[in-house]
């Protein structure tokens, strides 16, 4: 089995598992009001992180380029409160007119 | 039936499912097969550890990296499960597909219908949580074989669009000084890690982060 095969069927099992273990396991054992912040907090700082490795680096290095700029786009449609969808093509259309320049 | 729910249910499936196409496309773009992308919608079937696994693993990552930053990112579902486990009291295999659509959004319909009573919460877990997955995986496969037909992603802004999307998932939660400076450092750390350790790490190097904001209350 090669890796992406791995990662595939891996991640299936692991989030399989995770949603069923929160259905089976009786809500008093996890009320700790620590584990409940830090949780809501772990997706913020993770896909924040995605975004920034995505956007500029590139196989392990730093890297400015047109993803650079799609990304600034997408910040300005977001803060204008643009839809979800307007915010990724607009990401797209600028990162793509600059890379065919 | 609750007419409200169900309209409510089905837009969010709707709107949710079209992303799905983004995802199609970021996991072919990453070098992952049609059959691959699919089954991953299919069977992850959470939109932020499927984009988690195809882009680390796309950046260079290992497999193992690529499924621990998914898992990371498939924690909350399982307090999603949680929350919702007392309100459908389902079990056998009722609860497995309870399980297998515990997502953001199910679990979103299901507590905005609480002033509407139990059923009405169940009724949106259920047809958002069903609604959500038909699209999902429908729109997986048109992203999919459209990116195929496409070529070199970045000619199309695929490189940007990725990252836009996943921007656009984390805005709404960023309300506030403490969130946004959390996602900054997040940032900088992940970004200054990427040189030195290898890829996939510097991003679940951020959960400590998240710990450690996390750690004391705020007042």
């Amino acid at each position: 089995m090669n890796a992406l095969w791995l990662g595939v069927l891996g991640t299936s099992v692991i989030a399989f598992l995770l949603k069923f273990t929160g259905h089976s396991i009786p809500e008093k054992y996890v009320s700790n009001p620590r584990a409940l912040r830090i949780n809501t907090l772990i997706p913020i700082a993770l896909l924040s992180a995605l975004v920034g490795v995505q956007t500029l680096t590139e196989k392990g290095k730093w890297v400015i380029d047109q993803r650079l700029a799609g990304v600034a786009v997408a910040l300005i449609a977001l803060s204008l409160k643009a839809p979800y969808f307007v915010v990724v093509v607009s990401a797209a259309v600028t990162s793509a007119v600059l890379y065919r320049l | 039936m609750n007419r409200a729910t169900a309209t409510q249910s089905l837009s969010v499936s709707f709107t949710v499912g079209l992303y799905g196409t983004a995802f199609g496309a970021a996991s072919i773009a990453a070098g992952f097969s049609i059959l691959q992308t699919c089954l991953l919608s299919l069977l992850t079937f959470s939109g932020a550890s499927q984009f988690a696994v195809v882009g680390v693993m796309g950046a260079g990552g290992s497999a193992i990296s690529g499924i621990a930053t998914a898992s990371l990112l498939g924690i909350r579902n399982g307090l999603y499960g949680l929350r919702m486990a007392p309100i459908l009291k389902v079990r056998g295999l009722k609860r497995v597909v309870a399980a297998q659509v515990t997502i953001d959004e199910s679990t979103g319909v299901a507590i905005g219908q609480e002033d509407l009573g139990i059923d009405a919460m169940k009724q949106g877990f259920w047809l958002t949580g069903f609604g959500v997955y038909i699209f999902w995986n429908i729109f997986t496969l048109m992203g999919a074989l459209g990116a195929q037909a496409m070529g070199n992603p970045s000619a199309w802004g695929l490189d940007a669009a990725v990252p836009a999307a996943f921007l656009g998932l984390v805005w709404p939660r960023l309300t506030g000084k403490f969130e946004r400076v959390l996602a900054a450092s997040s940032i900088l750390l992940a970004i200054a890690l990427s040189p030195i350790i290898s890829a996939g790490l510097p991003i679940i190097a951020t959960a400590l982060l998240a710990a450690a904001f996390g750690w004391k209350e705020r007042t």
